[in-house]
């Protein structure tokens, strides 16, 4: 058997401010971990708690428009929750949670001990806590951003105040403060998805197991690569608009300001030709969770892989061209909106593909109806309602109509919610027993399952209702007698059902973590290669990487038959490169190390390091020093700078691994 | 994967964080600079675009035509263009293991790179003293901002050459270095492509396009 190269304390090696950490557990191993499958863990569990913040503030939302003319919220505090609702759920909890599974996964799917960066990796999940810390940190500094996650100019240029933004009494200085949160806010948490996606393209493309050939990847790999792509072209150009913005409420520049001849409808492009791709940087992670458990469930192999992983692409490339579909009331003119009108239309195609590939799997499988499947198919049911909704926004006519009303608000939360997150949860229950060796409750889980969707339907369904009936969107209340109070109220009782529903999970995974049925390695009979391995994974993974000879490898390596024959379990001892010596791990037979390596205690992972958080510490503080004014902004600004510095610096100078002597 | 580190006439020292070849072939870190590149590409996308858009929109200030002094930032532009030359020297020199050769080179692009640099802040100080500020309009805050994030670009690369060089001074190992310094230039050579096009969009197009309709 291998063994990893364990470091032996009494040799490290002193480097600049800190003594290389070595510790494997308590906390200090979770500040300078490397382990993508530590850092996946924080990613879930920081991810998650930003989600139940989001969720919180969606009750708040909710229970401010239970009825008319209510006075729970103040419209001030509306516009902020509002606002933070969306900014948490999109920046803070659904790309994260993303993250988290890629983070975990990828190397396990690809066959490889870590990702290509370590390090990198680490200061993703920093800078991204780093970010949720400095744009919540408004709570204390006058106000969080108030002009929804979209930010339209000139609602967002006041000012400019080049002063002290914490001057209480201006109200200038709190708004633009709030602005500058928001700009400076989403910037930080773009360094954060910039590296980790750039980190995802290098490990597929570069650290895939022998024989695993692009074709040959899980379908959930492939999706990550595309998101990754999606994610490394869309960050910039809303960075820019971000940088953009904090002049102009900052220095006075012109970008956006009409009064000073700039254009407000250039902060509309800028957002959506970044706004789009997101969409389907936050849906592409769940529809690779979701084509993973299809095929577990009903005992097939995906329907048209191929197809699958094309119409990904269609999808992402087609992203770029659909922008001014969110800008149809803005005028652009006939000849704009028809093309695309067009071309949003176009984008239905590869969706409908995948929607038919889904229900291809399904149709004649020997299906088990466990909570993963019930989440799956749960992403396909209401993915379909919230894209067909979608399609009706194309029509241009018919948009003028929806356009700011909760027809909107419906349909995206039908895509984000009823696909984004369900697939999430569905990922969660899948991939729970690998990441802590023991089952989720699977009758918790149901009733979990079931609380969510009649909740969920209960709060989307009627705002297509209330959206054709003319309710704008981002009003803090309205008035009594325009017909809307009935679905309000039900509205609100279905978000707290879905609040119901959050809280059986959470009972779940806190027992299941400890009482839960011992999973095994394999507890789904799954497909893919992360089943292989021992659940929890060792820090290195796989003993011996995997030789890959087939798209469904560990199926494959279980079962023989093909075609309409059903499967025939492989005997143990007669899978083709399994070595019956090695008990521990049947399947692992290809040495990792070729000839010229001695063999056996040379697994070589990178050492944990403090400088990815030492680098990310100085991100917010210099953040916050664009709030202030006067010496207090410099000393900020060079404190901050000069620990992100000092980080990096550090970083370079220590090697991602210590010798082993 | 490791079991491939045979095939290859030797590891790709500091190719990747630990020991083994790659999937493609190509080390990690130059892959992952190729990645940033593409990712660059959009952020100039982005404010060029914006320039492009605000170009006629001057205000009360001055016109691109009347603003721009084109001999000058000819000159250092074709400054910064050489500094390319220099990177490719530097990495020559390290590849063929000549160390004097290699600081000689890195200092001569750092330096070209600081030219450019110190020509650009000249170049804003007049501008601001003829009365064309980041505020005047949203040419001048579109050109400011464009040429500015270039700028900080630049300076960005000639704080890694200086590195290199230190780093070189302290003895690190040459063979660790070469792949970082292939890095680094590529790094540079995307900042000089860029402001091509920028020179090109920025300045030279508008002064023709107006000399013309004189």
């Amino acid at each position: 058997m291998a063994t990893i190269a364990e470091h032996d304390t009494s040799m490290t090696t002193r480097r600049g401010a800190f003594r290389r950490p070595t510790a494997t557990t308590g906390w200090v191993s979770w500040l300078t971990t490397v382990d993508h499958k530590k850092i996946g863990i924080l990613y879930f569990v920081t991810a998650f708690f930003f989600f139940l913040v989001g969720g919180i503030e969606a009750l708040l939302i909710r229970v401010q428009l239970m009825r008319p003319e209510m006075e729970f919220l103040t419209a001030d505090q509306y516009n902020q929750i509002f606002t933070m609702h969306g900014l948490t759920m999109i920046f803070f909890a659904v790309m994260p949670l993303g993250a988290a599974f890629f983070n975990y996964l990828l190397p396990l799917q690809v066959g490889a001990r870590d990702v290509a960066f370590p390090r990198l990796n680490a200061l993703s999940y920093w800078v991204f806590l780093a970010a949720g810390i400095y744009i919540y940190s408004g709570i204390f500094l006058g106000g969080l951003p108030d002009g929804g996650w979209f930010n339209y100019a000139p609602l967002n240029i006041i000012g400019p105040n080049p002063g002290d933004l914490l001057d209480a009494g201006s109200p200038v200085a709190e708004h633009v403060g709030r602005m500058v949160l928001y700009s400076v806010g989403l910037q930080i948490a773009g360094i954060a998805s910039l590296a980790s996606s750039l980190n995802f393209i290098v490990t597929i493309l570069n650290m895939r197991a022998p024989g695993m050939t692009l074709m040959r990847m899980p379908i959930f790999t492939w999706m990550m690569f595309i998101t990754s792509f999606l994610i490394l072209f869309a960050m910039p150009v809303i960075g820019i608009a971000l940088w953009q913005l904090l002049f102009d409420v900052r220095f006075g520049t012109n970008f956006f300001n009409p009064a000073g001849g700039g254009d407000p409808i250039l902060w509309q492009h800028m957002f959506w030709i970044f706004g789009h791709p997101e969409v389907y940087i936050l849906i592409l992670p769940a529809f690779g969770i979701v084509s993973e458990i299809l095929p577990v469930f009903s005992r097939k192999p995906l329907f048209g892989y191929t197809a699958m992983v094309f119409s990904g692409i269609a999808i992402a490339f087609l992203g770029w061209g659909v922008w001014a579909h969110h800008m149809f009331a803005a005028g652009l003119g006939p000849v704009a909106n028809s093309a695309f009108g067009l071309s949003t239309m176009f984008i239905a195609v590869p969706t409908g593909v995948k929607i038919f590939n889904w229900l291809g799997t399904l149709w004649g499988g020997r299906i088990r109806l466990t909570t993963p499947l019930l989440f799956a198919t749960g992403l396909v049911g209401m993915f379909t309602i919230g894209g067909l909704s979608g399609v009706t926004h194309a029509v241009v006519p018919h948009d003028y109509q929806q356009t700011d009303t909760y027809y909107i608000v419906a349909h995206f939360h039908y895509v984000l919610f009823g696909g984004a997150i369900f697939g999430l949860f569905a990922g969660t229950y899948f991939w729970f027993p690998k990441v802590t060796g023991r089952l989720l409750n699977e009758s918790l889980g149901k009733i979990h399952f079931v609380l969510m969707f009649i909740g969920f339907n209960l709060t989307f369904g009627p705002m297509h209702i209330l959206g054709l009936w003319g309710m704008p969107r981002r009003i803090y209340t309205y008035a009594d007698g325009m017909g809307w109070n009935f679905w309000n109220m039900v509205e609100t009782v279905g978000a707290f059902i879905i609040a119901l529903g959050i809280l059986v999970f959470m009972v779940n995974l806190f027992t299941s973590a400890r009482r839960g049925a011992v999973a095994g390695n394999d507890p789904w009979d799954a497909r893919t290669l992360e089943w292989l391995t021992t659940s929890p994974p060792p820090p290195h993974n796989y003993d011996m990487v995997p030789t890959v000879t087939s798209r469904d490898e560990l199926w494959h390596r279980k079962y023989v038959g093909e075609g309409e024959s059903p499967p025939v379990r492989v005997p143990a001892g007669a899978s083709t490169d399994h070595d019956p010596a090695d008990a521990a791990a049947p399947h692992q037979t290809l040495p990792a190390h070729g000839p010229g390596h001695e063999g056996h205690e040379s697994i070589h992972m990178p050492s944990p390091s403090y400088y990815p958080l030492v680098a990310a510490v100085g991100m917010p503080i210099m953040g916050w020093g664009v709030m202030l004014g006067g010496a207090m902004q410099v000393a900020l600004l060079v404190l901050g700078g000069l620990i992100t510095f000092a980080g990096l610096f550090g970083w370079v100078l220590e090697p991602s691994a210590e010798e082993t002597h | 994967m490791a079991t491939q580190t045979s095939d290859m006439a030797a590891p790709l020292p500091g190719s990747s964080d630990y020991e083994h070849a790659t999937s493609l072939g190509l080390a990690n870190d130059k892959l992952a600079i190729w990645g940033l590149i593409g990712s660059e590409c959009l952020f100039f996308g982005a404010l060029i675009s914006t320039y492009l858009i605000y170009q006629g929109r001057t205000g009360d200030g001055p016109t691109p035509a009347a603003i721009f002094d084109i001999p000058f930032t000819s000159a250092s532009t074709f400054i910064l263009l050489m500094s390319s030359l220099g990177m490719v020297l530097a990495l020559a020199a390290i590849q063929a293991n000549e160390m004097r050769k290699f600081r000689a080179w890195i200092l001569a692009t750092a330096l070209m790179g600081s030219t450019f640099l110190a020509g650009q802040i000249y170049e804003f100080s007049v501008f601001v003293a003829e009365g064309f500020k980041l505020t005047t309009s949203p040419f001048s805050s579109s050109f400011f901002v464009l040429t500015g994030f270039h700028g900080f670009h630049v300076a960005f690369g000639i704080l890694m050459l200086v590195s290199l060089w230190i780093a070189s001074m302290m003895g690190r190992i040459p063979q660790r270095l070469h792949t970082t310094v292939e890095n680094v230039g590529l790094y540079w050579h995307f900042v000089d492509i860029v402001w091509i096009i920028i020179f090109t969009a920025v300045y030279l197009i508008p002064a023709a396009t107006s000399a013309a309709a004189q």
